[in-house]
């Protein structure tokens, strides 16, 4: 809660001082493919902002844009309200943590690391204890001379970001850094990430973090922006994005889409906010169609008499796996307070 | 393992046997009288390439302008391999491609022949700088005729390993290097470089070895000061008939190659063949 609400309170500053990124009218095409098709976007200085949505929804082109490997057809690119959009990206104050980690596999991490300090004509002796600062930052210390070959994914994650870290960038630009991690890797390295940005926030680096997954979206970001074939569905913080979808993309994309038709009105209620009461109990009639046991909690998927499909989650507190899996093809009603239900404008829809 | 035995067989039989054969007879000599071949062991042919300074020279020059061609070929292979790797679409590649190998379709002696009509004193480079008024150049039957000839035909041989490894490098490297701060010249010197490094040692290898045993080009494109190595090889069999004189000197460039393939290897060239 206390970091929802930190969000907020940046996402509020930002409009008294200068934005850390600001995107406005941002097109890319590639032939017919519209990429990235008019993006406004404004990231305030040391927030951790998350660009979300399904592959080919134009996030990575965005931030691509932002690094300067590809060029906008229109639009304006600005860093700490200069004008970059025709600066190339080695004089952009940006560093990437690129998806496949592109470290030089013929240097040791220490050389990886002091890369881009060593291009800026930085002193050997300031080399040394900043990247040694740096590797101590992502938890390597002592890797310095082994090769990128001999780390395992995880350690080369880290060098990628020590590597980006070490030039302490105004902007630090994320594209998907753990979509090749195992799951117990991907949740540690999301908490040790996070734990790094707070401490960068503080000397004013913005992260700009390119994912697909939205619970990490929701977990790791003071705000988020959805997209959706090259343009933003909504911007907001987690709490804002996940309980006031603006379209039913983002309903969808942004947890489980439970949209539902009534007398010419279009909703949505979330899984968890729903109770399941029994055939003779307050609420819409219904049939359960299926049950997916998922441990800590059992989602069954229901049928309405009146049209529409909505998915509940219970938590197994007191029912079994063998109890939860026999309430397969039983009559149920539904019930949920007026007041966590959210109406979807269908202009936003596209 | 069965299967793969035929092969290594005849591989041991036709290949290794041969190369055993060669080195056992370089320890044998010739009868000056009657030009059979005694069967005694001694260095005597080595001795004789050690002394004369005459073979001392031909050694030095084969060894010279193999190095020269391979130098030659590397510097002209490298930005051709590069356009063809990472700046051409790909039906320019493709082009590009047919270009490198179609001289390989012709007769290697068709393609030196050639290069003595452009080279000749009446020769087409005689006749060009002619035309914008420049004095003849008089390189027909030297051993500049040699490196030039030598560094046309292997050129493929190294365009194509050095476009391997070019073509290898992920695009993120390039990408990450500008982004750390790079302009294109340095991330062409520290990433891009290094990285094809593998490829121009594997070119080499063909460049240098292929000249190295080459004893046709010095003879049509080079002059009375052009022999190599394979040309005493030849003459050596063909007119003294002392074989295991040519067999001591063709032991030569096996140990000049054995050295060159040990230092290849250290440089990661077998990894890009």
């Amino acid at each position: 809660m206390a970091l929802q609400l930190q969000g907020e309170t940046r996402a509020l500053n930002s409009t008294a001082t200068q934005p850390a990124v600001r995107l406005s009218g941002v097109r890319r095409h590639y032939g017919d493919v519209r990429a990235v098709d008019g993006v406004d976007l404004e990231i305030a200085p040391g927030e951790f902002f998350t660009m979300l949505g399904p592959s080919g929804s134009g996030k990575t082109t965005t931030l691509r844009l932002i690094a300067g490997f590809e060029q906008p057809d229109e639009g304006r690119i600005e860093l700490d309200g200069k004008d970059l959009t025709r600066v190339p990206p080695y004089l952009r104050d940006v560093n990437t943590v690129f998806q496949d980690y592109a470290l030089f596999p013929h240097m040791t991490v220490a050389e990886n690391v002091e890369y881009g300090l060593r291009v800026k004509g930085v002193p050997r002796r300031v080399r040394r204890s900043k990247v040694e600062e740096a590797l101590k930052m992502v938890r390597l210390p002592g890797l310095g001379s082994r090769r990128p070959v001999q780390l395992s994914g995880g350690q080369r994650q880290r060098v990628a970001l020590a590597r980006a870290l070490v030039n302490s960038p105004a902007v630090l630009l994320l594209d998907e850094p753990l979509g090749a991690l195992d799951l117990k890797l991907r949740q540690e390295m999301q908490i040790e990430l996070k734990r790094i940005q707070r401490e960068m926030s503080d000397v004013g680096m913005t992260f700009i973090y390119v994912t697909h997954d939205q619970e990490e979206a929701l977990t790791m970001s003071d705000r988020l922006a959805v997209f959706n074939d090259g343009r933003i569905e909504q911007v907001g913080t987690p709490a804002e994005v996940y309980e006031h979808p603006a379209t039913e993309f983002v309903a969808g994309f942004v947890g489980v889409s439970n949209v539902l038709e009534r007398d010419g009105r279009r909703f949505t209620v979330r899984p968890e906010k729903i109770r399941v009461n029994d055939e003779n109990g307050p609420g819409e009639r219904g049939r359960i169609r299926d049950v997916v046991y998922v441990g800590m909690v059992t989602r069954y998927i229901v049928e309405l008499d009146s049209g529409g499909e909505l998915v509940v989650v219970r938590q197994n507190l007191e029912t079994s796996s063998q109890e939860a899996l026999e309430a397969r093809g039983k009559r149920v009603r539904l019930e949920w307070r007026p007041e966590h239900t959210y109406e979807i404008k269908e202009g936003n829809e596209s | 393992m069965l299967l793969l035995a035929p092969p290594l067989f005849a591989f041991g039989l036709v290949y290794l046997a041969s190369l055993v054969a060669l080195l056992v007879s370089a320890f044998w000599s010739v009868d000056a009288f009657t030009t059979e071949i005694v069967h005694i062991w001694n260095v005597d042919n080595f001795r004789t390439l050690w002394d004369e300074s005459a073979y001392r020279t031909i050694a030095l020059r084969t060894i010279g302008i193999a190095a020269a061609v391979t130098v030659t070929d590397a510097v002209l292979a490298f930005p051709f391999a590069y356009f063809m790797a990472r700046v051409a679409g790909p039906r320019r590649r493709a082009l590009l491609f047919v270009l490198v190998l179609l001289p390989l379709w012709s007769s290697y002696l068709v393609r030196v022949y050639v290069w003595r009509l452009i080279l000749n004193q009446d020769g087409v480079l005689n006749w060009a700088l002619g035309k914008v008024g420049l004095p003849d150049a008089h390189i027909a039957y030297t051993n500049v005729a040699v490196w030039i000839v030598f560094s046309y035909v292997w050129l493929p041989f190294m365009i194509l390993p050095v476009y391997g490894a070019l073509e290898r490098i992920p695009d993120s490297l390039l990408e990450a290097s500008r982004d750390l701060g790079a302009r294109g010249f340095l991330t062409l010197r520290k990433i891009v470089l290094p990285l094809a490094l593998p490829g121009l040692v594997a070119g080499s290898i063909f460049t240098f070895s292929l000249t190295l045993g080459d004893y046709v080009t010095p003879l049509l494109a080079g002059g009375s000061s052009s022999q190599f190595i394979g040309n005493v090889v030849y003459s050596s069999v063909g007119v003294s008939n002392n074989v295991p004189f040519a067999a001591a000197f063709a032991t030569v460039p096996l140990a000049v190659m054995a050295v060159y393939l040990l230092i290849a290897r250290r440089l990661g060239a077998f990894e890009a063949m």
